[in-house]
């Protein structure tokens, strides 16, 4: 349980069972009135926000929330394998949880998965990761000083934009935090 | 916190405030004093937790209980700009170390003292202005033209639905006037809160021909609560009541022994307090607004918290 003198930006707390972090927080105190605490809240299921105030005495619960370090091994339809390196544990994710992450997976690629109550909820791929262009149309030569992009995909089936001197068969490097094309890997 | 690479426009616009409210006070006669910052009794209230500062002693909240010790010894009008203190307070409008300036007038009531808070937030803003009116993040304030002024009652029924004159609920209180009172208050205008439920009389007197309420006001301008004023309470039988009421309830709440009753304050009482009334004020939250400052730290020289 967290108290209200707990609270602060960035804590993720446990809201009528869900998973929630605090997204801004404000110490108020009305005239000779109690301490109040007024926080933005976001339900990490949801991504919805609320405005909640929160009084001394409120009790607060702690979401069972638990981080762990796992590696992808390989996919079976719509579930998606994982492995804990420690333990050798297999965790099975479903598409709904990994959204297009999935599409970014690769043999062995260090994920952190975070679980509410043994419940996945949010998965976080490296900021980078290489992957073959499978299609994408021939590409034009000595065209590396603009900024025209023609579309590729993927092994993986991820589809992006990428610059015209990218052929089928290269090797490229996608940044995971916006989806795009970093650059080619020689 | 970044180095600021020149000195900070704030302090000497504090500086000038000061001198702006000194200037005042003394053009109104009243005595400048200087009353302890420790106390061995400090007033109680439910929801203010006092800073203990060894030997028994707590560092003052307010130098209310010195100053009508002085009214009843016979002075007639007082004021302090100091520092006061309050436990574990923080946030963009509090700071554990703040400065209140607090002035009490005999023979008046808390009418009497809206019309001189007028007065001086004019003298203060044509100061540092040059005018009654200015911009604080983004909304013009003018402090020149009319003030809002609203009943309790009337701004409860009227934004959260309910009395709490009628039927008190404190928590329900301060979660609505948080939630909803404050935030319909105008954004330019000065607006005073007037009439308090009872039970939130703190130190005022109760209404004559309506008990329900109390004589104390307090001052919002720019969303920013900046005084709080009362008809004060003389009479010492009911202010050692409300005093144990307080105490016992703070008692509970933190789980530490009830706080000393400060029986010289309340000797003075007995002696005879003449009808007076009192004001206290945020100085830090007005410089905030005369400086357009949108949090604390940046109206005082050093806010290094513990």
């Amino acid at each position: 349980m967290y108290t209200a003198s707990d609270l602060r930006k960035g804590l993720k707390i446990e809201i009528e069972g869900a998973p929630c972090i605090i997204t801004d927080f404000q110490f108020v105190k009305p005239g000779k009135g109690q301490a109040l605490y007024r926080c933005r809240i976001k339900n990490l299921f949801t991504g919805a926000s609320v405005e909640r105030t929160f009084r001394s005495v409120d009790k607060i619960d702690q979401p069972n929330v638990e981080e762990r370090d796992l590696v992808y091994s390989y996919a079976e339809g719509d579930h998606y394998v994982f492995m804990d390196p420690k333990t050798y544990e297999q965790v099975t994710l479903g598409a709904d949880v990994l959204g297009t992450a999935r599409l970014l997976l690769t043999e062995d690629l260090p994920v952190r998965v975070v679980f509410f109550n043994d419940r996945a909820f949010e998965v976080s791929l490296p900021n980078f990761v290489e992957k073959r262009v499978v299609t994408t149309e021939p590409g034009a030569r000595g065209d590396t000083a603009t900024n025209v992009m023609k579309p590729a995909i993927v092994e993986g089936g991820y589809e992006l934009p990428v610059p015209l001197f990218i052929n089928e068969g290269d090797l490229i490097r996608i940044d995971t935090r916006d989806g795009k094309y970093d650059g080619r890997i020689n | 916190m970044t180095q600021p690479s020149s000195p900070r426009p704030a302090l000497r616009l504090r500086a000038q405030t000061l001198r702006a409210l000194r200037a005042h006070f003394e053009a109104q006669d009243y005595l400048e004093v200087t009353t302890p910052l420790r106390t061995r009794a400090p007033a109680p209230e439910e929801h203010l937790a006092p800073l203990a500062c060894g030997n028994g002693c707590w560092l003052r909240a307010s130098p209310e209980l010195y100053h009508k010790r002085l009214l009843a010894e016979g002075w007639r009008r007082l004021f302090e700009i100091g520092p006061c203190f309050r436990a574990g307070e923080i946030g963009p409008r509090h700071y554990p170390e703040y400065t209140l300036l607090e002035w009490y007038r005999v023979g008046a009531d808390y009418r009497d003292l809206l019309a001189e808070t007028q007065d001086l937030l004019r003298a203060a803003a044509q100061a540092v202005h040059g005018a009654h009116r200015w911009t604080y993040q983004g909304h013009a304030l003018d402090v020149g033209g009319p003030w809002d002024i609203l009943r309790v009652s009337e701004a409860f029924q009227a934004a959260a639905g309910w009395d709490p004159a009628a039927a008190f609920d404190p928590d329900r209180f301060d979660l609505d006037l948080v939630e909803r009172v404050e935030p319909s208050f105008s954004k330019t205008r000065p607006t005073v809160l007037m009439d308090y439920p009872a039970p939130r009389a703190a130190l005022a007197r109760l209404k004559p021909g309506d008990p329900r309420v109390a004589e104390r006001w307090e001052l919002y301008l720019g969303g920013i609560e900046l005084a709080n004023a009362y008809s004060e309470l003389i009479d010492p039988a009911v202010q050692r009541a409300r005093f144990e009421t307080a105490r016992a309830a703070q008692a509970r709440a933190t789980g530490n022994p009830p706080l000393p009753l400060d029986e010289n304050f309340l000797a003075a009482l007995d002696t005879g307090l003449p009808p007076c009334a009192g004001i206290a004020l945020g100085v830090d939250r007005l410089v905030m607004l005369l400086t357009d400052a949108p949090v604390i730290a940046d109206v005082l020289a050093f806010a290094e918290p513990d």
